[in-house]
């Protein structure tokens, strides 16, 4: 039975009547929305429209006040096929190196395996040189990767991705863009939430708007921006501000 | 003058009867902190990682026990080791022993209330990422305790030097005896008071170049744990 979970996909995550309500305040209202396998997922909103608390929801690490969401159609699925990177990743007190080990035996590698998973996956997050520093003492785009290749550690079939590009300079910002195109590739459903809309454009496959708390629209990146259905989605898109 | 002279040569000369003071005084402040944190580290990371109905009552009393009166608790241990108390039946008042038992309960608080800090700051700030990757309870306090170990040294290294220093508990449950519960703190407090001036002020100057040391080893963990960890 045990085995069974690794063959059995998280996809679609599908959300059913999600409400979110933390101090009485509605953060996710009545949401109803399914993220199937596939290109990536970019999650566009004004701040404060939820993004972050949708990733939570999605990867687990909240339960919702009202609805479900389910994996594969299958609800209450411990987050272990998926794995989440934040806006302001934390590094362990530890090497770079030693924070990839880290999420590598949490995730259940045998030891044997480190060693050469380690170095292709910082090889693939481009941090191999930097393996022995202190993870704490890298710079911010640094340690995006870092967080990168830990998420990736798990080897996850969703990556959640909450503004990872938020704080960066346009060259770490290419980096991480580049890697994210990457992680795609490989066919790993990439879920991730930006302000930024050429950001969005570039790497999403489908475009998700949320506006205090409910999805606006839904729409494959092209028709999002070519022909937004709704008056919300075209003022965003214009870059007007959402109240 | 002069019984600084010779206070400086029985200090340089290591004469034997100083040297056994300072010997009991490390084994019994060391064995408190030993034992201390047995106890004081695992409560202090089950009290940052758990809520309960009255934790901040725990959180306020522990962090007032760090004051604990040396002499007060000598003298709770006194009743509870004296031949009609509870535990005087293991006949222990007056040993090293007896010594050990009340230094630990002086030090423990303090251990544990800068463990709790500690390791609750740490929790807070590693939270999110642990439950990303999935990790489980034991894991997630031997990884607190892990990360914040360099923070964890420097609390058992200030219940350690509380312990050397202190000297009203040693006082009353080891009885200053010669040659067996004489401590550093308990023989300067004799000898000062009989006039022998010598002995105190070299027992004085022993002990405070130990407290330097204590401090300057808690500041260089604390700068290696910084250039090593961030």
């Amino acid at each position: 039975m045990m085995r069974m979970r690794a063959f059995h996909s998280d996809l679609p995550v599908v959300f059913e009547n999600v409400s979110v309500v933390a101090r009485s305040v509605t953060i996710l209202e009545n949401l109803n929305l399914s993220l199937d396998a596939g290109s990536p997922s970019v999650l566009v909103g004004p701040n404060g429209s939820g993004k972050t608390t949708f990733l939570r929801i999605a990867m687990g690490m909240i339960a919702p006040a009202r609805g479900r969401v389910t994996y594969g159609g299958r609800a209450g699925v411990t987050p272990v096929r998926r794995a989440i990177v934040f806006q302001h990743p934390v590094m362990l007190r530890r090497t770079v190196l030693a924070n990839i080990r880290y999420a590598l035996a949490s995730a259940g590698v045998p030891r044997a395996e480190w060693k050469t998973r380690a170095e292709s996956l910082l090889d693939l997050v481009g941090v191999a040189s930097l393996a022995d520093r202190p993870a704490r003492r890298l710079s911010g785009g640094e340690q995006q990767r870092v967080a990168l290749a830990r998420a990736l550690a798990r080897d996850p079939e969703i990556l959640f991705l909450d503004e990872p590009t938020a704080s960066l300079d346009p060259a770490a910002t290419k980096a991480i863009e580049d890697i994210i195109g990457a992680v795609s590739a490989r066919g790993i459903k990439v879920v991730m939430s930006t302000h930024d809309l050429g950001e969005a454009r570039r790497i999403g496959g489908e475009i998700v708007l949320l506006h205090r708390g409910r999805v606006m629209e839904k729409a494959d990146t092209k028709s999002f921006f070519d022909a937004p259905r709704t008056a919300e989605a075209r003022r965003f898109i214009q870059g007007e501000i959402l109240l | 003058m002069t019984s600084d002279v010779s206070a400086l040569q029985l200090v340089l000369t290591a004469d034997p009867a100083l040297m056994a003071i300072v010997r009991l005084s490390l084994i019994v402040s060391l064995s408190a902190v030993i034992l201390a944190t047995l106890f004081a580290v695992p409560f202090g990371a089950l009290i940052a990682l758990t809520r309960f109905r009255g934790r901040e009552i725990v959180v306020v009393v522990l962090n007032a026990l760090m004051g604990l009166p040396p002499v007060v608790v000598g003298l709770a241990v006194y009743l509870l080791l004296s031949r009609s108390g509870p535990l005087g039946t293991f006949g222990i008042l007056f040993t090293p022993q007896a010594m050990v038992i009340a230094q630990t309960i002086l030090i423990a608080p303090i251990i544990a209330a800068l463990a709790r800090q500690t390791i609750e700051d740490l929790s807070a700030e590693y939270r999110d990422e642990l439950a990303g990757m999935n990790v489980g309870p034991l894991k997630r306090v031997a990884t607190l305790i892990w990360d914040g170990r360099f923070s964890l040294l420097t609390a058992l290294l200030a219940g350690f030097g509380r312990a050397a220093a202190e000297v009203g508990a040693v006082m009353i449950v080891g009885g200053n005896i010669d040659g067996f519960t004489r401590t550093m703190t308990t023989a300067i407090a004799l000898e000062t008071s009989k006039g022998d001036l010598p002995l105190a002020i070299g027992l004085g100057m022993v002990l405070i170049a130990i407290v330097i040391i204590i401090n300057a080893l808690a500041w260089t963990m604390r700068r290696a744990g910084e250039r090593y960890a961030g």
